[in-house]
């Protein structure tokens, strides 16, 4: 039998009231990916990993960490670490103390840990300072550390570089890429589309707490073809000419220009199409659609995503 | 080890002695004593108008006996609810509660390691004034035989004695307030109300006890069983009042301890 997967949510809902905050959500988080929860703020992202850690109770669905139920205990935990918003800590003691306190509470060996887990975060030089006197990016650094003193096979982290600074965001960011190279599986909630591009392999789009994309990023940016803007010496005839041609999603004129997707071959035919037409090509440029045209199509538009060509189109759920 | 409610209750001590809140409790406990003692000292005869008043001149031991029945009307709810009111509230407001609760212990672990902890507290702070009143007391007025409600003289050591038991019957009331100050730290998820709350619960039931009309009531007030320990102070001991204290303050403080209990099991941790 297979092992049952690090993070499996299904039919998830939360409520408050008439507002809901988290609407029939189901993802799969598979060992070793880096996991991407994408939505804007307020989509019900910090909602969902509360469920997920078990520190609220769903309305309706389920949560299964590698096939535990958080909800029946804190064994379902066991190998799972985390925050949700920004990390907090006892702002009276230390950096050391507090991980002292969060390591008694893990028992199983968590103690000896600590001094690694500072220097991983690159905190050690500041641990014996008080908490209050942090700056949010060793807060961050700290919630961290307090997450890998638990030696967590699966990690959620909520907005993990938010409030950070150009620097602190790339050391967060190289810092996770370690974990997951050392083989952690990770779920990484985020609104900076950057930072899940470079990190993660797969996403959930979440919108106004619906999921309405989940999948590999690389899938979903293939289904979503390339959009190609054209010039010629005789638009007119190439517009008749595109409009023929196999292989080409919806051809548009806008700015002055021709524009379509397709894949690389079917614009290259296009353009022995458009020769043998006499319309000579001034401009074929590519222009690929970014995992931010994507996000902003599925957040904002109609939760399509943008040209998709030929039936390759992701798994986009209507919303 | 494996992390167990020892563990909690380890931590929720040595979080208290980070805290400016515990030793303003503590420090109330100390300075109330010695106040009472100087302004005794300086008046030179004690207040006549409350039960061994006219004593605190012959025997220090009268002195605790004294702080305990000013200290029943808001000192020692108001200490016992600094720390009980603010031990889950605080946590809920400094969105500490989450980072705690995704660790190893169960929620009942925790709920429980800290109700030890606030109970600790309280038993700390009233041991504590005891000591420094019967100190203070005796530098001022001697080590001296104490005479009881009932007009016997019991020597200073059975007089000790006494005090001592006097002060642990003492403890039933306020660990009841320490239930209901758990409670109210649990269901406002705000320090301030909760600690406020359980004071103003105190006071309202020492009003009700005032009010005309209601003397069949008051031995079943809260504020009643506050007076229980005066049991110990007549010859023969009358024990009514300290049994009867014993099981109205179970029906104040466990119905609020196990509500408490059974919120912080449930409830969402959506804060912080």
């Amino acid at each position: 039998m297979a092992a049952d997967p690090p993070i499996e949510v299904r039919g998830l809902v939360k409520r408050y009231g008439a507002i809901v905050a988290v609407d029939h959500v189901d993802l799969t988080v598979q060992a070793g990916d880096v996991y991407g929860y994408l939505g804007p703020n307020g989509a019900g992202k910090t909602t969902s990993l509360r469920m997920m850690l078990g520190l609220i109770r769903p309305t309706e669905g389920h949560v299964r960490l590698f096939g535990r139920d958080p909800l029946l205990g804190v064994h379902a935990l066991e190998g799972v670490a985390g925050f949700v918003e920004a990390p907090q800590f006892y702002p009276y003691m230390s950096g050391r103390r507090n991980l002292e306190l969060l390591a008694a509470y893990d028992g199983a060996g968590a103690s000896g840990r600590v001094d690694q887990a500072l220097a991983t975060v690159e905190l050690s030089g500041r641990a014996g300072d008080r908490v209050g006197g942090y700056s949010h990016g060793m807060r961050q650094r700290l919630g961290i550390a307090g997450a890998l003193l638990r030696a967590p096979k699966l990690l959620l982290l909520d907005e993990p570089a938010t409030g950070l600074d150009p620097a602190g965001m790339r050391d967060m960011r190289v810092l996770i890429r370690r974990l997951a190279d050392e083989g952690m599986t990770v779920l990484l909630s985020s609104h900076l589309l950057p930072e899940v591009e470079e990190l993660c392999n797969r996403v959930a789009i979440v919108r106004s707490g619906k999921i309405v994309y989940e999948g590999a990023i690389a899938e979903l940016k293939r289904g979503a073809g390339t959009a190609y803007r054209l010039a010629t010496t005789d638009d007119e005839r190439a517009l008749a000419v595109c409009r023929a041609q196999r292989g080409l999603g919806e051809v548009t004129v806008e700015h002055g220009y021709i524009t379509f997707s397709a894949d690389a071959t079917a614009a290259a035919e296009l353009s022995q199409a458009l020769v043998e037409a006499g319309a000579l090509i001034k401009v074929l440029a590519p222009e690929t659609v970014t995992l931010e045209d994507l996000f902003f199509s599925l957040t904002e538009g109609d939760g399509q995503a943008p040209g998709p060509v030929d039936g390759a189109a992701p798994s986009v759920v209507p919303s | 080890m494996n992390p167990g409610v020892a563990t909690v209750y380890r931590w929720e001590l040595r979080k208290l002695r980070y805290q400016k809140r515990t030793y303003l409790g503590l420090g109330l406990a100390v300075i109330v004593p010695i106040i009472f003692v100087a302004a005794v000292s300086f008046k030179n005869n004690g207040p006549h108008d409350v039960a061994f008043g006219d004593y605190v001149d012959r025997s220090g031991l009268a002195v605790p006996l004294v702080i305990l029945l000013f200290g029943a009307i808001w000192m020692f709810p108001l200490i016992a609810a600094l720390v009980a009111g603010d031990i889950v509230a605080s946590e809920d407001h400094n969105g500490t509660l989450k980072t705690i609760l995704t660790r190893s212990l169960d929620r009942g672990q925790i709920f429980t390691g800290k109700a030890l902890a606030a109970t600790t507290y309280a038993i700390v702070a009233i041991l504590l004034d005891g000591i420094v009143s019967i100190v203070a007391g005796c530098l001022k007025s001697g080590f001296n035989p104490l005479q009881s409600l009932s007009g016997t003289v019991v020597s200073a050591p059975k007089g000790l004695e006494l005090v001592f038991v006097s002060l642990l019957v003492y403890l039933i009331p306020i660990l009841a307030i320490v239930c209901i100050g758990l409670l109210l730290s649990t269901v406002t998820h705000n320090s301030a109300a909760a600690v406020v709350g359980t004071l103003m619960f105190s006071l309202i039931i020492q009003l009700i006890a005032i009010l005309p009309g209601l003397g069949g009531a008051q031995p079943y007030l809260l504020s009643t069983q506050f007076n229980a320990w005066q049991g110990l102070l007549r010859t023969p001991t009358d024990w009514d009042p300290i049994i009867r204290a014993a099981w109205v303050c179970a029906l104040y403080g466990l119905p609020a301890l196990g509500a408490a209990y059974l919120v912080f099991l449930r409830r969402d941790v959506a804060g912080g």
